[in-house]
């Protein structure tokens, strides 16, 4: 019930589907409180999000930041369009390292049935090249820094004190 | 754009038309000519073969050196860089929505102790 789908539609979006089981109210709670956000919202394996910043309405801003053991951060921000809970938003985001061509626009739906949600995120790049290079560089890239973060860190613990 | 990148641009451009993603389909049960690829269609000879020059550009067949005659096949190489692109997209936002049920959950036993307004 809880697989989560990832398509590809027309030359520049994604569309991402999750069901979750619990009421829309919460989950949208869950993508708007920044504690909450920084429980969830992982960054590659071994970083943290120490920065998480929401003005959840329209015209709001947002920022996060994940850091990694070494102190290297990552940042995003972004601009909310359209704000109504707990149904959808609209927001636009940019990585700090712009790896995607340009803003990127995320339409996030949540439709409830009976205490289940099902979330629809589509992500639109700037471009077809966007979503080549989104795909293609920052999780890869990500998790491939997020481990060797982590061989440098088990190599270190296991040499002699 | 990095080099993955580019590459994935043209695999995924190269699919993006209905006709060329049929063409894939039929490769996929082996080799065939253009007159074979053709027939299923309502398009002529030529405008198939241009079709077969957009896929093989992006190198997801190959066999077209000589002319009308050599038959097609299906490169497999792109089309699996392609899919694991998009299975270490899907793995990373399911391991955040994994989490994101934990959180869910929290909230529900909070809720239902009447914490939560």
């Amino acid at each position: 019930m809880t697989k989560l789908i990832v398509t590809q539609s027309g030359d520049r979006d994604l569309i991402v589907t999750r069901v979750f089981n619990a009421p829309r109210a919460l989950v949208f709670k869950a993508l708007a409180e920044p504690a909450l956000v920084q429980r969830w919202m992982l960054g590659p394996p071994g970083w943290t999000m120490p920065v998480c910043e929401i003005d959840l309405r329209p015209g709001g801003k947002f920022r996060y930041v994940w850091r990694n053991t070494a102190g290297v951060d990552m940042g995003m921000g972004g601009t909310y369009l359209e704000v109504e809970p707990p149904a959808r938003t609209v927001h636009e985001e940019i990585f700090e390292e712009d790896w995607t061509g340009g803003r990127t626009r995320i339409t996030t739906l949540l439709a409830e049935v009976g205490g289940i949600t099902t979330m629809t995120m589509t992500i639109e790049y700037a471009s077809p090249e966007g979503r080549a290079q989104a795909l293609a560089t920052p999780m890869l890239d990500g998790m491939e820094s997020g481990y060797s973060t982590l061989d440098t860190l088990l190599e270190a613990m296991s040499q002699p004190a | 754009m990095s080099l993955a990148a580019a590459r994935l641009d043209t695999t995924f451009a190269a699919l993006a038309d209905p006709t060329r993603r049929a063409i894939i389909v039929r490769l996929a049960q082996g080799p065939a000519s253009v007159g074979e690829l053709a027939q299923p269609f309502a398009m002529s000879q030529p405008a198939i073969s241009r079709h077969l020059k957009v896929l093989e550009t992006a190198g997801l067949i190959s066999g077209g050196k000589d002319a009308q005659r050599r038959p097609r096949r299906l490169e497999a190489q792109p089309l699996a860089e392609a899919t694991a692109f998009l299975e270490a997209f899907r793995a990373f936002w399911e391991t955040r929505f994994t989490e994101l049920d934990q959180v869910l959950e929290d909230l529900k036993a909070q809720t239902n102790e009447g914490d939560v307004p």
